[in-house]
């Protein structure tokens, strides 16, 4: 079966470990790295695995995209850059699978909207963050029992797996993630709050998802409801765990997890990030087997209606 | 040999009130309006300088997590700020829970200082919050909470790169109430050796061990020239440094704050006391704290939690410190509680933990 054909801007350490998840696709062929370091060395382990890579950014990729037959591309690099990427690849037709906090596109969470957005024709879709990936299946699966007026989640991440970008733009990460909470998780109002845990050994990515609902909650069907996401979600995150809870105090619900990474490339304590890579791997292969299938066609976004 | 007393007499120093802050921990962020408006006039009155006024966890702390507060953070900052005289207002700001647009808010409500805090080791997520205290015209202080999980070196280069953002003011935290004065002295030392002179040094006490007032003179012999403390003791764990007693010793040493003692105690005795369903001791739970090196938030939680699932709190707090839970992590007192009655045997159907019911 023929394999749709990617490329991964940003070769740190979510796009290694995404090219280690692409590699192992069905329906997804990694075949370019783009970078704008010649030092990298995740630029030179592309290369050593086959693909074709870049020191130039995504101009240094431009001119093969079409004759290569890129169509799907990932961008792992910062939310600055994302916007030009983005203009530059869907001109050519390319689908944007955004791993920065750009969020031009609109919001995935895989087991929440991935399939209603496969249908719309998007040309780009944002990831939302770790947090937001960890934790708004189980805000949706509160919220798809009965109306919850209040979603509150705390992600707590091991200090060696959080880079300088976000620690620079922390109030982006807070922000975009409490918007997702409302806007996919479903809750009315949405709060994020995110804790940084220099530990050694690091600690495992812990997520708290607070939920208080409009009327008192229905204890089996939430708690049944929870336990079907959470089997969802480990379809793609095997390390996707259930610690504690629901627990029902009063209308408020709490769901205490834990997230272990897969270990592709990153630490397994680094659940945050795979947790990235693996909804991005599973949105692109969504989209892949629809073009596959002959059921989604990209067509290339003029650059004056580009975002 | 020089003594402490000839070491900091005739130093100057600035106090800072946490009580209606630090002290929201102890009234479950309940205190009500017009009580925040009589203790703030009276420190106002008594010649305090600094007043720190949010929600015990800062701007945006009111939460499922850490409780709701009764009012909204710029409900009480609109009725402090125009009460007061001379003092200054500040507010507490944590990235990760408070937000740009909450510090905003805060200025725009008139506040005159904000305590920027991190963790000890994670000084560097709060580039945006420092940036923005001082573009906002505030004077802006770094945080580095939990001082005591991290060596000295550390700590330093924590402090650097919070002076590098434009903290004009550096505190070291003792947030568990665990250090001894050597403890403090080394840090302090160690800090006021490398930042630049016109910074400041500061440093925040917890009583769980009852040092906080020996660690802030320790402090201040080491260099520091703000200390905070809280009238009547008013915080999280066993409390912070008593404002009043310290302010006592230090007239007693010869250190000028400008405070009246009598006034603040008046303060303490006649607002504060009668509002406290308890004053704030060293029980065993609180003790733990200090003892064990835990975050002194963590105390009123880790109660409810052994009410609620018979596991006793200091076995929680314990549990906590081992697994090096840091401040801002209250959502894991009631997991670790949860994980603990389980493994006790403890644990109602209602309430059943899921390990053995998630396929593998």
């Amino acid at each position: 079966m023929s394999k749709i054909k990617c490329a991964i801007i940003g070769p740190g350490n979510i796009g290694t470990d995404l090219l280690y998840k692409l590699m192992r696709s069905d329906v997804l062929e990694p075949v370019w790295m783009v970078g704008v370091d010649p030092t990298s060395a995740g630029l030179a382990r592309a290369r050593d695995l086959g693909l074709k890579t870049t020191d130039q950014g995504v101009d240094g990729m431009i001119d093969h995209v079409i004759a290569d037959g890129v169509q799907i591309a990932f961008d792992a690099t910062s939310a600055y850059v994302h916007a030009e990427n983005s203009r530059k690849l869907n001109a050519l037709g390319v689908l944007m699978i955004d791993l920065t906090p750009a969020a031009i596109g609109p919001l995935c969470v895989p087991p929440v909207n991935l399939a209603g957005l496969v249908g719309r024709q998007v040309m780009n879709v944002n990831m939302v963050t770790c947090a937001g990936q960890a934790t708004i299946p189980m805000v949706n699966a509160v919220s798809s029992v009965q109306k919850v007026d209040y979603a509150e989640i705390i992600a707590t991440v091991a200090s060696l797996s959080i880079g300088p970008g976000t620690r620079k733009n922390i109030d982006e990460f807070t922000r975009t993630t409490s918007g997702a909470v409302e806007k996919v998780g479903g809750a009315s109002k949405g709060k994020a709050i995110v804790v940084v845990n220099p530990a050694d050994p690091p600690l495992m990515m812990r997520d708290t998802v607070y939920c208080e609902t409009a009327e008192e909650p229905d204890r089996e069907a939430i708690t049944a409801s929870v336990h079907k996401m959470i089997a969802e979600v480990q379809k793609y995150v095997p390390g996707y765990r259930l610690k504690n809870g629901p627990t029902f105090d009063g209308r408020k619900v709490a769901i205490f997890l834990e997230v272990e990474g897969l270990g592709d490339f990153l630490p397994k304590y680094a659940g945050n990030l795979d947790i990235m890579t693996a909804s991005a791997a599973r949105a692109a292969e969504m989209f892949a087997q629809e073009i596959l299938a002959g059921t989604l066609e990209l067509k290339p976004v003029p650059a004056e209606e580009a975002a | 040999m020089a003594t402490l007393e000839s070491t900091v007499r005739g130093k100057r120093v600035k106090l800072h009130d946490m009580s209606l802050r630090d002290g929201m921990h102890s009234m479950r962020h309940q205190i009500p309006l017009a009580k925040m408006v009589e203790i703030a006039s009276g420190l106002d009155a008594a010649g305090v300088p600094l007043i720190q006024v949010t929600h015990g966890d800062g701007l945006g702390g009111s939460s499922l997590n850490y409780g709701r507060g009764l009012h909204t953070d710029e409900e009480y900052l609109r009725a402090v700020v125009p009460a007061v005289k001379n003092a200054t207002i500040s507010v507490l700001h944590v990235p990760g829970i408070g937000t740009l647009d909450e510090l905003r808010m805060a200025a725009d409500c008139g506040v005159g200082c904000v305590h920027v805090a991190t963790h000890c080791t994670e000084a560097d997520v709060s580039e945006q919050h420092i940036g923005l205290g001082r573009e906002l015209g505030l004077d802006t202080v770094g945080f580095l909470m939990m001082a005591h999980m991290t060596t000295v070196e550390k700590l330093v280069e924590q402090a650097l790169l919070m002076e590098s953002y434009g903290a004009q003011t550096v505190y070291c935290v003792d947030s568990a109430g665990y250090m001894l004065p050597d403890d403090v002295t080394a840090r302090v030392s160690a800090i006021r050796g490398v930042l630049k002179p016109e910074t400041e040094i500061g440093f925040h006490g917890h009583h769980n061990l009852g040092m906080g007032c020996a660690n802030s003179i320790a402090a201040i012999a080491s260099g520091a020239t703000r200390i905070d403390g809280s009238v009547a003791g008013f915080g999280a764990g066993a409390g912070n440094t008593p404002l009043e007693v310290f302010a006592a010793v230090l007239e007693r040493m010869g250190v000028e704050t400008g405070i009246d003692v009598f006034a603040l105690m008046d303060v303490a005795e006649d607002s504060v006391l009668p509002m406290m369903a308890k004053p704030p001791r060293a029980d065993r739970d609180a003790l733990t704290l200090g003892y064990a090196g835990v975050y002194s938030t963590f105390l009123y939680p880790a109660k409810d939690c052994e009410r609620k699932y018979g596991v006793p709190a200091r076995d929680i707090l314990i549990e906590l410190g081992r697994k090096r839970m840091i401040g801002g992590q209250e959502d894991m007192i009631e997991d670790t509680a949860l994980t603990m009655a389980r493994e006790r045997g403890l644990l109602g159907s209602d309430s059943k933990g899921v390990e053995e019911t998630t396929p593998a």
